[in-house]
């Protein structure tokens, strides 16, 4: 009897100590771990994929390990946890990564519904379709009745059923949730479409047993601003990522890269010495050290840096800057002030 | 020892009283709990900013699904989406358990036949499709399809009104006709019709002791009935063949090669359990009852139906509905190859509307409600073949 009763005290105690659950910043817990935990695809070649040594490369990985710089002063404490496109938002909502860094497109109900901010967007894209060759269509509107191969719960899938549907054409569905897997069936000829972003369509096409019989159809149904996503009620962790975006097009714009950091940090230019924290005092703001910038450029490289290393033109994918170019040639890539 | 009053007795000394009182205090503890759970996770999830409550089931779901029973499209609603998931998935196992249990059986009689090539073939498949996780098999059937077969213009055609290709099987089918609601009424009067006939002649069996041949008079009613219905409808054998029509076949009958990958790979793995199943019951009913129905001089069916089976169905019947649920439950593996199925739909629900823990607790609730009723029909079953003790 009197075992039961202090067992129900317990239970109860329990309850009452753990129903307001402690809410510490990730800041401090991801310092406190000692390493970085993001969220990846880990299947698109140029954004997230390990390389033949199991080296992570790519855009998003590039802009994990720039927070990783940010926060520790060293790149490599990343734990890359690749995720599917249906786990990737409760992995972020649960706490089992520290940020998102899979191109994940930035919208209205992710942010309102889902209780997730998105952070500066690190690459401007728009779904396309990708067909082979020898089916001779020319534009997206000839797709009528065609088999299209689509990651689930994903924007493309609804922007996909969305064009069918302003087109009044019909077609089939083949969803297939892991990445890999859906392009290997697509090229396989399992379907007559693949539809995805299109940085996303290139990277398949790259490792695709023969890319030249491959096109991508010219029209680009959608727009798809690809960002680092955080949860909401984290302003400060929030600020971090966010401006750790900010920082790689700063530096692309004040022309600072991996090799001439060290001199610029000589430079006599004001918003230079601040930027690079020569001057104290931003990091500290953010919660970081003073030379967070620093660390993070010369060990990560800037923005264009990152853009050519992994997805430019001389790369598999060869992508021009596009909508992805410094406002100041023409692109969307706009900083925020440093001050 | 003298005569004491009941009331007297402390209710902690009462056993019954006692039972009562600890049955609540652990049914209060449960609730606790779960009113913890339900509460905290509410809490959070407030905190989170993150929705909750069913009410995306009404909007649209604005994505498309690849194959569905019913008349389905992007503009229709979250809750019709999951129907269609929910339907898949009925289909794909009920077929499934249909063709498991003829299979199983089979092989697992071949299993005991005394023919050493027959008994050896089905030890093979018992063991290769029995080892081999279900989810590589999935992978291998899927890879066969879409890796071996020819794009649809080029589609085999082993027969006429057949066509095989990457995009599935398509077949003629009977063009849709009035007769064919008639024939199904002349079935279901076949069945009715059946059932009587078996009754008057277990009936007269018990009362005479002839036996009247039930099996092939049930058969002749049950493909004669609708025969006939279709020869009065004016015998309509229009056909709708499957037309190369743009990218893929229109017309007919098709089955995805999701859904065959899917279907294949389940029924090959759940058959070779069935299979151990059976031959384990068949086993369980001693030697003697054989010999001794033998030298009754029972016909060797008559042994199988009137002896061996009736005692070792009340063995086969509880792993068989085991069985059963483990072939529904693992349908939920489609996700991998891309069949829809209501785990599939629910994920991309989830997905969309970030809702993730009604999401989830709705597939619980699903496959719940899914194995419940198997275990409801089979248990009733299992009622039916047990042992009437007299």
């Amino acid at each position: 009897m009197k075992s039961i009763k202090i067992g129900v005290a317990v239970i109860l105690a329990l309850l009452m100590v753990t129903a307001p659950m402690a809410v510490a910043g990730t800041l401090q817990d991801v310092q406190k771990a000692g390493v970085l935990k993001a969220g990846v695809n880990g299947g698109v070649f140029g954004f997230s994929m390990p390389d033949e040594k199991g080296v992570w490369k790519g855009l998003d990985v590039d802009t994990a390990r720039a927070i990783a710089a940010a926060v520790f002063g060293d790149a490599n404490k990343v734990k890359y946890v690749p995720l599917t496109a249906v786990q990737r938002l409760p992995a972020l909502q649960s706490k089992e990564i520290d940020v998102l860094c899979r191109n994940t497109t930035q919208t209205l109900t992710r942010e309102a519904a889902n209780g997730l901010l998105f952070a500066h967007v690190n690459f401007y894209d728009g779904q396309g379709f990708l067909v082979p060759k020898k089916l001779g269509v020319k534009s997206a509107k000839e797709l009528t009745g065609a088999t299209v191969c689509v990651l689930p719960g994903t924007t493309t899938e609804m922007n996909a059923a969305d064009f069918f549907r302003k087109n009044a054409m019909k077609w089939k569905p083949v969803v297939i949730e892991s990445t890999t897997e859906l392009s290997k069936a697509f090229f396989a000829g399992r379907c007559d479409v693949l539809t995805s972003d299109s940085s996303q369509l290139a990277a398949h096409r790259s490792v695709a047993p023969n890319p030249k019989d491959y096109v991508l159809l010219p029209e680009i149904i959608s727009k798809e601003p690809l960002a680092p996503v955080v949860r909401q009620g984290d302003d400060q962790w929030f600020d971090v990522v966010n401006w750790t975006m900010m920082a790689l097009i700063q530096a692309e714009e004040f022309g600072v890269t991996s090799k001439n950091v060290d001199e610029m940090l000589k430079s006599k230019d004001p918003e230079i010495q601040r930027f690079l924290g020569v001057s104290p005092g931003l990091g500290k703001d953010l919660g970081l050290d003073n030379k967070w910038v620093y660390n993070v450029i010369k060990q990560v490289g800037n923005y264009g840096e990152i853009y050519e290393r992994n997805v430019g033109v001389n790369t598999p994918l060869g992508l021009e800057r596009g909508l992805n170019a410094l406002w100041t040639n023409g692109g969307l890539m706009y900083a925020a002030p440093f001050r | 020892m003298k005569n004491t009053a009941p009331e007297t007795v402390p209710f902690w000394l009462d056993p019954k009283k006692r039972a009562i009182f600890f049955q609540f205090i652990t049914l209060c503890v449960v609730g606790l709990l779960a009113y913890y759970l339900i509460s905290n996770t509410i809490h959070n999830l407030k905190r989170q900013n993150i929705a909750t409550g069913l009410r995306f089931l009404d909007k649209e779901s604005s994505f498309e699904i690849g194959e569905s029973l019913i008349s389905y499209s992007a503009a229709s609603s979250y809750g019709l989406a999951l129907i269609v998931g929910a339907l898949n998935t009925l289909y794909v196992s009920s077929i499934g358990i249909v063709i498991t249990v003829i299979l199983g059986t089979f092989i697992g009689v071949a299993r005991l036949s005394t023919n050493w090539l027959v008994s050896k073939l089905a030890a093979i498949f018992i063991e290769v499709f029995q080892d081999i996780p279900v989810l590589l098999q999935l992978f291998f059937w899927y890879a066969i399809f879409y890796e071996t077969l020819p794009s649809p213009r080029q589609a085999l055609h082993p027969l006429p009104g057949v066509f095989i290709c990457n995009r599935g099987v398509a077949f003629a089918v009977p063009k849709a006709d009035p007769a064919h609601g008639y024939m199904a009424i002349a079935f279901l009067a076949g069945c009715v019709i059946v059932y009587l006939i078996r009754r008057w002649a277990k009936k007269q069996r018990d009362k005479t002791g002839r036996l009247f041949p039930v099996f092939r008079v049930s058969l002749a009613i049950l493909i004669g009935l609708p025969f006939i219905t279709w020869l009065l409808a004016g015998a309509p054998t229009a056909m709708s063949t499957p037309k190369l029509v743009g990218f893929n076949f229109t017309g007919g009958k098709s089955f995805s090669p999701e859904f065959i990958a899917l279907l294949l790979g389940l029924v090959l793995y759940t058959a070779a359990f069935v299979a151990e199943v059976v031959r384990a019951g068949i086993q369980s009913v001693s030697k003697g009852q054989t010999e001794a129905a033998n030298s009754l001089g029972l016909r060797p069916g008559m042994v199988l139906n009137l002896v061996i089976l009736p005692q070792a169905l009340r063995v086969i019947i509880p792993p068989l509905t085991s069985q059963m649920l483990n072939l529904t439950k693992n349908s939920t593996l489609a996700v991998a190859i891309g069949y829809p199925d209501f785990v599939s739909v629910a994920n991309t629900t989830i997905n969309q509307t970030g809702q993730a823990i009604e999401g989830v607790a709705l597939i619980m609730a699903l496959y719940l409600i899914f194995s419940l009723l198997t275990s409801a029909i089979m248990n009733w079953y299992n009622k039916k073949a047990a042992l009437v003790e007299r």
